[in-house]
């Protein structure tokens, strides 16, 4: 079995698989079951200044989209940080570390935006024994009204000066929580890397509205009829959080950043993707949320055996080995000529490709009186809908031209150079291939 | 003396009520909402879809299902009404495992179809139990059809006819209207009354009249019919019923399998119902399927369907054949009856087993006796007082494109009729496109 053991910032745990500040990490009882369950790490639901604690609304806090057979595919939350005092989860902190020294204990911190407030709250933090902090510059709902959370992050000019102050009051590492509630995810990653963080974790979740009571009108979840955007994760935010993930992996002034993935992991695939974006480790939530914290064993296991047949013995084997594969639409091969296959003996016969294609793209799949589906290569421009759109896996495929055939679609002869957008004869700009 | 199912001859009161109570309980238990939400999301909306191919009446079953998964079961059911008036009937006595779920590729894909007749009847249940009636007449046209049988055939043209605004007259030879779907059909396909309650549901539609206990030939003829009506739709069904050729064939005990179907539908009290110690069934189709098991919940302690050819030419699905085994029918093949005996009342059947050779089916000499105190024909129904000057082919009124008979003015379909299989949901869609046609007649 390959070893799980993860080196994050220096801070170690068994495996890659830490609680994202959330819900399921907001006190000592279920963190304590979480370690119990096998999670490699918590980061504890954020903290805020002493005094008064927030208040949550006391109607539902949840909504949620679902795909077939009620699957959970994204759900929606206006919780706001902890609602409990300072100093109790202060405290829970500490015992939970000393109790458990080999998992990985980072806090979240959200405070407002001035010294005063870092300054008082961080010594308090460090007290406790844990690892390291994150900064909730992410949610966005509730606090970012009262000028924190995203309302934080989407300023680049807060993120590094609060970064900063954190660097000069606390001693361990610091991790800046982004949000995606953003055009362009590298400027605040730059920012957090210009203000000395020590990782950026990412994403957090999305401002949005799961649904809409057609009785009362009210978004949901609804409170006495109203409703207000929430944030939103699980499954459906994953595409999202994974190329703002790999923006940051490759954009060249946060090189070598460490980045903490975060956003719809819910398998061991999932977050062997995150790390082979450059994740040194994942955060989890709404699977936990969905399934319970025994979803843990799933994700240990299977990444586990993946590396064994991959023949790693460690994550820093395959952490960002995708980065170089993300690259600008520009650069990509446009010789690269390929054609859908059905595979008959798979093939269940229910038309959809079919359907998909003769409606919506490019007529380019047949269909006989007795139901055989076949693919007209002068037609087909491998768009890959009919892959995506069948229910059976590995049923049409994508086989790629070999060098030297002629795509009946174009009519030229496929050939093996490399050739971008950058020098083809339509691109204005093109410079002529050496 | 003995008790139960162990009491010999032909005797009421085998079971208790209760027992006889779950033993006719609905065959498939009606989907709870869960239930069709997790069904309906198997459904993969499958373009051109072969299990609407599969159905006699087309239904379009990918959208009924897709609108059972966005929460609207009413919008399912009149999706399904529009093809089918007696979808609800449909959804229970289906053999759907030969029609829309066998065609379904979740069966191809994983052995286990899309439940669709389960989901139809949740659908049409829904809109039913709330009274709603889903068409409105068109304006009166002024002109009348008269349809003889008030059978799933015959209700469904009458159906289409008045929502097209033709006033329609129905002539039913029986007490009831509802053909096979009153009088045939095992109970437990269609428990609660439920075939009464559609033709009323049904009727809603208005325009129609139903006359009961007026035959064809002995109170009606097709000539006044003609004479009164503008067209008519001729829904008889297969009244007579095949002889056995066996010696012995009148003795007591020994009944037609569809007049205990019938009798047993009509009970108001089971208990009250006789049946045989060991019972004998004579058939390879639905009838003998139905009588069997019927005999069997019944209380009866031995029950065999003795079938002349193999099982895989038997007419019952398997579905219908393990259904049979599974509630401790016996089932014999390549047997045929010779000889019913005992003094006055049936005691023994006597089979020759036979064999198929060059597809001619011949006795081996070899026999058999088995106990049976009660032996149910069911080898077959036949066409039984067709008007003449009708041209038959094959023992049925011969029919053209949507029913038309040799006689101008004259539509028939359902069982009487030449084409298709003698299924609730063939008879539905001949009805249906009768009446269009009439209608297209009528308007010309």
């Amino acid at each position: 079995m390959a070893d799980l053991t993860t080196n994050f910032l220096g801070i170690s745990s068994p495996n890659p698989f830490w609680l994202a500040s959330a819900p399921p990490t907001d006190k000592e009882y279920n963190v304590r079951r979480a370690f119990e369950a096998g999670w490699g790490g918590v980061v504890w639901k954020t903290l805020g200044s002493e005094g008064p604690p927030v208040v949550n609304v006391n109607g539902p806090r949840y909504g949620a989209i679902y795909g077939a057979d009620r699957r959970l595919l994204g759900l929606n939350n206006i919780e706001l940080i902890t609602d409990r005092p300072l100093q109790t989860n202060l405290d829970e902190i500490a015992r939970v570390k000393a109790d458990y020294p080999d998992r990985a204990v980072i806090v979240s911190i959200m405070v407002p935006c001035e010294e005063a407030e870092w300054k008082a709250i961080l010594p308090r933090v460090e007290e406790t024994g844990a690892d390291g902090i994150e900064l909730n510059f992410g949610c966005p709902h509730g606090m970012s009204e009262r000028g924190m959370g995203s309302a934080v992050g989407q300023v680049p000019e807060y993120i590094e000066m609060v970064t900063r102050w954190c660097k000069e009051y606390y001693s361990k590492p610091v991790i800046v929580k982004l949000t995606p509630n953003i055009t362009d995810i590298r400027y605040p990653a730059r920012a957090a890397h210009k203000g000395g963080a020590d990782a950026v974790s990412l994403i957090n979740t999305i401002s949005s509205i799961t649904s809409v009571n057609l009785d009362n009108f009210s978004p949901e979840p609804s409170i006495d009829g109203k409703g207000s955007h929430g944030g939103y994760c699980g499954p459906a935010v994953k595409p999202i959080a994974m190329n703002m993930v790999a923006e940051i992996a490759r954009d060249p002034e946060t090189a070598g950043l460490p980045i903490s993935g975060i956003g719809g992991v819910t398998t061991w695939r999932d977050a062997a993707e995150f790390m082979s974006l450059g994740a040194g480790n994942v955060q989890v939530c709404t699977a936990a949320m969905t399934y319970g914290f025994r979803v843990v064993q799933e994700m240990i296991a299977g990444l586990s055996r993946w590396m064994d047949e991959k023949g790693y013995s460690s994550t820093d084997q395959f952490i960002g080995k995708a980065v170089p594969n993300v690259t600008d639409w520009q650069y990509l091969n446009l010789n690269y000529v390929t054609k859908a296959r059905i595979d008959q003996d798979a093939c269940i016969k229910c038309g959809r490709c079919f359907a998909a294609c003769e409606d919506t793209s490019h007529q380019a799949i047949s269909m006989s009186p007795d139901r055989v589906f076949e693919v007209i290569d002068a037609e087909c421009v491998a768009c890959n809908l009919c892959v995506d759109v069948c229910p059976v896996e590995n049923c049409i495929t994508m086989e790629r031209l070999s060098a030297g055939t002629v795509d009946p679609r174009t009519g030229k002869t496929v050939s093996d150079d490399y050739a971008n957008w950058t020098m083809h004869p339509n691109n204005p700009m093109s410079t002529a291939a050496e | 003396m003995a008790q139960g199912s162990m009491a010999p001859g032909i005797h009421p009161g085998r079971l208790s009520s209760d027992q006889l109570a779950e033993n006719f309980e609905d065959l498939h238990a009606p989907f709870a909402p869960h239930e069709a939400a997790v069904a309906a999301d198997r459904c993969y909306f499958c373009y051109d879809a072969p299990c609407v191919t599969a159905c006699p009446t087309a239904i379009d079953i990918p959208l009924f299902i897709r609108q059972i998964q966005t929460g609207q079961p009413e919008n399912a059911a009149k999706t399904i009404f529009d093809q089918n008036i007696l979808g609800g009937m449909c959804a229970r006595v289906c053999p759907t495992e030969t029609l829309c779920e066998e065609a379904c590729v979740r069966e191809t894909a994983e052995g286990k179809p899309v439940e669709i007749g389960r989901l139809q009847r949740f659908a049409t249940d829904t809109m039913m139990a709330q009274g709603v009636h889903p068409f409105e007449r068109a304006a009166r046209t002024g002109k009348r059809v008269a349809v003889v049988g008030a059978g799933p055939a015959g209700l469904a043209c009458a159906h289409r006819l008045a929502m097209k605004g033709h006033d329609v007259v129905i002539h039913e030879a029986r007490e009831n209207p509802g053909g096979l779907n009153e009088y045939g059909i095992a109970a437990y396909k269609t428990v609660g009354g439920f075939a009464e309650a559609e033709v009323d549901w049904l009727l809603k539609i208005g325009g129609i009249t139903v006359e009961t206990g007026k035959a064809l030939g002995r109170d009606l003829s097709l000539e006044g019919l003609k004479a009164d009506f503008d067209a008519v739709f001729l829904s008889i069904g297969l009244g007579g019923v095949n002889a056995l050729r066996a010696d012995g064939e009148d003795k007591s005990g020994v009944a037609n399998a569809v007049d205990f179907i019938a009798e047993l539908r009509q009970a108001d009290d089971l208990t009250k119902l006789p049946v045989g110690r060991n019972v004998v069934v004579i058939g390879g189709g639905m009838t003998a399927v139905d009588a069997a098991v019927q005999s069997k919940l019944l209380g009866a302690e031995n029950v065999t369907i003795a079938y002349r050819r193999g099982r895989e030419a038997m007419s019952a699905s398997r579905y219908e054949q393990d259904l049979a085994a599974s509630k401790g029918v016996k089932l014999m093949f390549n047997v045929q009856p010779v000889a019913v005996h005992g003094n006055g009342a049936a005691v023994e059947v006597e089979l020759e087993y036979t064999t198929t050779e060059g597809g001619k089916l011949t006795g081996t000499g070899e026999t058999l006796r088995i106990a049976a105190d009660q032996v149910f024909k069911a080898i077959g129904q036949t066409l039984e007082g067709a008007p003449s000057g009708l041209t038959l082919d094959g023992g049925k009124i011969a029919v053209t494109g949507a029913g038309r008979t040799s006689v101008d003015g004259v539509w028939a379909g359902g069982d009487c009729a030449t084409g298709g299989d003698d299924l609730t949901v063939t008879a539905v869609a001949e009805g249906r496109d009768a009446a269009e046609d009439i209608h297209a007649g009528l308007m010309a």
